[in-house]
C-alpha cells in the first residue's frame, strides 16, 4: 500500500510540475488541482497509513491519528475554493484580452509609454 | 492580577474585530458606501488602540498565551502574545489606518467591497502575527491571501487580471509547499503547536532529522516565496505595479509577514542561540546569499525601471534584500537592526506607492511613465514629499532609512562575510540614489508646457497629508532611534529565548485545568485541527 500512495503521490506531482510550467492558464489550472490532490494525500498519509481503524482515541491501540484527516479537511476546503477562482480569473482573463497566455501583455503596455515619447 | 493577565482574553480581539467589521459590512451595508467608511475607519482606529494597549501590556517582557476554548496547549490552539507580534500587531494597524484614509478619498469607490476586504485581510495579518501553531499559520496565511486576491483585483481591467492570475497561481503553489512542510514535520514530530514543536524537534531520531530538515528548507522556500526572496520574486513587481495605490501601500506589510515567519520560526521556534545543531542551523547557510542576490536584483530592477510603479515594486525588493540579510545573522543585534529596518521599510515603502499614485493622478495620460511631460499641478509639495521618501527609502540622512541601515551595518561588522555585506549595501545605496535622482529630476525639472492636474480648489487634501504623516512616522522613527532601538532589542531577544517562549505557552503554572479531550465533534475537525494527545507510535 506504501508503495501504491507513494507512487500515486510522485505522479501525480510529476504531471502537475510539468502542466504548471505551461504557458496558457487551461493547463497551468488543471496542474494547480493534480498538485493539490497529491498534497491531500501527502498530508493524509502523515499519520501513517493504517487500514480499518477509527479515527477516534481510545484506550486500546487501535486507532488511526485523526489530526491528518482534519488537516486535509481543512487543505481540501481551501484548495477548492482557490481553484474555483483562479478558474473565474483565468475566464475572465481570456474574455478581456482574447487570448489565454499566463504571461502580462507586455506590448500594450509598452506601447502606451512609446506614444508619449 | 498584572496588567499581561488582564490582556489575555484581549489577545484574541485584533482577530475578531476585522471579522466582525467585515461581516457587519458585507450584511448591513453592502450598497452604503458611507457608512462603511465611517465604520472602516472607525474599526481600524479601534484596532489600533487594542494592539497598542497589548503593546503596553507585554512590555515588560512578558509572553502571554491565549487559549482558543480552554484547550490546553499542545492540544488546543493558542494564540501567543510576546514584544515581536504585539510590535507587528502595531505597526499594521497604523500602517492600515493611513491606508484607509487615503483609500476613502475616491479609490474605494472604483471597485466593489473594498472595505469588506480590507478588514478580512487585517484579520489575516494579525492571526498570523499571533498564532502560535503552524497549521494554523497556514489557515491565517490563506485568510491574508484570499483577501488580498480580491484587494489586488480591485478596480478592474486586463492587467490586474492577469498579473492577478499570477499572483494567485504563484500562491497557490507556495500554499501546497506549505502543506507538505506541515505534513513532513507532523510526521516526525507529531506536533504542530510551535512551542511544543521546538521540544519536540530536538528529540526527533537521528534517522528522521533528514525529514525534518526537508521539512523545515520547504517552510524557508514558502516564506522566501512570500518575503520574495531572490530567485522567487518575480510575481512581486508585477503584482504590486499592477494593483491599486493603497493595495500596493498595504502589501508593503505582506512581504513582511514572510520575514515575521522565518523570525518566528527560525529564531523562536527552530533556533537556540548557541547550539549548532539545530534547525535554523541547517536554514541559515541559505538565507545570506539569497538576501544579498535579492538586494542585487531588487536594485537592478530600480535602475531599469521605466515606470515610477516598477520603480516602487523593485524597492519592496530590494528593501527585503536588505531586511534579510540583517534577519540572517540570527542574533539579537541583527534582529534588533532587522525589526527597526522593518518597520522603517513598511512605512517607507507604503509612502512610495502613495505619492506615486499622488505623482500619476497629476500626470495625464503619461502616468507614471519616465518620460518628460508636462509639470505638475501642486508640485512644490508632492515634489518635497517625493524627496523626503526617495531619502527615506534609498537611505539617506536624516530619515529613519539611514539609521537603519546604519544598523544592518553594524550588526554585521563581526560577520565573516563582512566585505561583501557592506558592499553590496552600499553599492546598492549608490545605485538607488541614481535611480531615484533620475525618476525625480525626470518627473519634476524636465517639464514642458502647461501644468496638469487637479488645481488646489478640485485637489483632494487628505491623501497628501497621509503622505505627509507618513514621512512624518519615517522622521519620527529617525527622532526616536535610541528609545526605539532599546526596545526591538529586548523584541529580539525575546523572540530568540525559545526556553521563556516553551514554558510561557507550555507551562502549568497558570490555573487552566489540563481537561483531557477524549471525542472531538466532527464539525469541529472541518474548521480548525482537532485539539488531540499527540499521535501514537506506530
Amino acid at each position: 500500500m506504501e508503495l501504491l500512495v507513494a507512487s500515486a503521490i510522485g505522479l501525480m506531482t510529476a504531471a502537475a510540475v510539468y502542466l504548471i510550467l505551461q504557458q496558457r492558464t487551461f493547463p497551468i489550472v488543471v496542474g494547480l488541482t493534480l498538485l493539490s490532490y497529491a498534497v491531500n494525500i501527502f498530508l493524509f498519509s502523515a499519520g501513517r497509513l493504517i487500514a480499518n481503524k477509527p479515527p477516534i482515541i481510545s484506550d486500546a491501540d487501535a486507532y488511526t491519528d485523526p489530526l491528518p484527516q482534519a488537516l486535509v479537511l481543512t487543505a481540501i476546503v481551501i484548495s477548492f475554493g482557490m481553484t474555483a477562482l483562479i478558474v473565474v480569473l483565468a475566464l475572465r482573463g481570456f474574455l478581456e484580452t482574447a487570448t489565454d497566455t499566463a504571461d502580462l501583455p507586455e506590448d500594450e503596455l509598452l506601447r502606451d509609454t512609446e506614444a508619449d515619447r | 492580577m498584572t496588567a499581561a493577565n488582564v490582556a489575555t482574553s484581549w489577545i484574541i480581539a485584533p482577530t475578531i474585530l476585522p471579522a466582525i467589521t467585515a461581516a457587519v459590512m458585507i450584511l448591513v451595508w453592502r450598497r452604503d458606501i458611507q457608512m462603511q467608511r465611517i465604520l472602516s475607519v472607525a474599526s481600524t482606529f479601534a484596532l489600533l488602540g487594542i494592539a497598542l494597549f497589548l503593546y503596553s501590556a507585554v512590555s515588560d517582557g512578558e509572553t502571554d498565551a491565549y487559549r482558543l476554548g480552554a484547550w490546553p496547549a499542545p492540544f488546543g490552539i493558542v494564540l501567543v502574545l510576546d514584544r515581536l507580534s504585539t510590535t507587528m500587531l502595531v505597526l499594521t494597524a497604523g500602517l492600515a489606518l493611513a491606508v484607509l484614509l487615503y483609500a476613502i478619498a475616491g479609490w474605494d469607490k472604483r471597485g466593489r467591497h473594498f472595505h469588506a476586504l480590507f478588514h478580512f485581510q487585517l484579520l489575516g495579518l494579525n492571526g498570523a502575527f499571533l498564532t502560535g501553531d503552524i497549521f494554523n499559520l497556514f489557515v491565517f496565511f490563506e485568510v491574508m491571501l484570499i483577501a488580498s486576491y480580491g484587494l489586488m483585483l480591485h478596480g478592474g481591467g486586463a492587467r490586474r487580471l492577469r498579473a492577478g492570475f499570477q499572483y494567485v497561481a504563484i500562491n497557490l503553489i507556495a500554499s501546497s509547499l506549505f502543506l507538505i512542510a506541515v505534513a513532513l514535520i507532523y510526521g516526525v514530530a507529531g506536533t504542530l503547536n510551535m512551542a511544543d514543536l521546538a521540544v519536540k524537534a530536538r528529540e526527533v531520531a537521528p534517522d528522521n532529522q533528514a525529514l525534518l530538515q526537508t521539512g523545515a528548507l520547504l517552510l524557508l522556500l514558502v516564506f522566501a516565496i512570500k518575503a520574495a526572496f531572490v530567485p522567487l520574486h518575480w510575481w512581486l513587481p508585477a503584482t504590486y505595479a499592477a494593483a491599486s495605490a493603497p493595495v500596493a501601500a498595504l502589501f508593503a506589510i505582506m512581504t513582511k509577514v514572510g520575514a515575521y515567519a522565518i523570525i518566528r520560526v527560525f529564531g523562536t521556534v527552530f533556533g537556540d542561540g548557541a547550539s549548532g545543531d539545530t534547525l535554523a542551523a541547517v536554514v541559515a547557510p541559505w538565507i545570506l546569499p539569497a538576501a544579498i542576490l535579492t538586494l542585487a536584483a531588487g536594485t537592478a530592477g530600480i535602475l531599469a525601471s521605466r515606470r515610477l510603479l516598477d520603480l516602487a515594486a523593485f524597492n519592496t525588493v530590494a528593501s527585503m534584500g536588505v531586511l534579510l540579510i540583517a534577519i540572517g545573522q540570527f542574533d539579537a543585534d541583527g534582529l534588533t537592526a532587522a525589526l527597526y529596518y522593518l518597520v522603517h521599510s513598511t512605512i517607507a515603502g507604503a509612502a512610495l506607492f502613495l505619492i506615486v499614485d499622488l505623482i500619476a493622478e497629476r500626470r495625464g495620460d503619461a502616468l507614471d511613465a519616465l518620460v518628460p511631460h508636462n509639470p505638475i499641478s501642486q508640485a512644490p509639495i508632492i515634489g518635497t514629499l517625493f524627496f523626503f521618501i526617495a531619502l527615506a527609502v534609498i537611505g539617506l540622512p536624516p530619515l529613519s532609512g539611514f539609521i537603519g541601515k546604519l544598523l544592518v551595518l553594524n550588526a554585521t561588522y563581526d560577520a565573516s562575510q563582512q566585505w561583501l555585506i557592506w558592499a553590496a549595501i552600499l553599492v546598492a545605496s549608490l545605485m538607488m540614489t541614481i535611480a531615484f535622482s533620475n525618476a525625480g529630476s525626470t518627473v519634476f525639472w524636465k517639464v514642458k508646457g502647461q501644468v496638469t492636474g487637479p488645481t488646489w480648489a478640485t485637489a483632494r487634501v487628505m491623501p497628501m497629508i497621509v503622505v505627509a504623516l507618513l514621512v512624518a512616522a519615517s522622521a519620527s522613527l529617525a527622532v526616536f532611534a535610541g528609545p526605539m532601538t532599546k526596545m526591538l532589542h529586548a523584541t529580539a531577544a525575546q523572540a530568540l529565548n525559545t526556553p521563556a517562549y516553551v514554558e510561557a505557552v507550555l507551562g502549568r503554572h497558570d490555573n487552566v485545568e489540563p481537561k483531557r479531550p477524549i471525542t472531538t465533534p466532527a464539525d469541529s475537525a472541518a474548521t480548525s485541527p482537532a485539539p488531540i494527545p499527540a499521535p501514537a507510535e506506530h
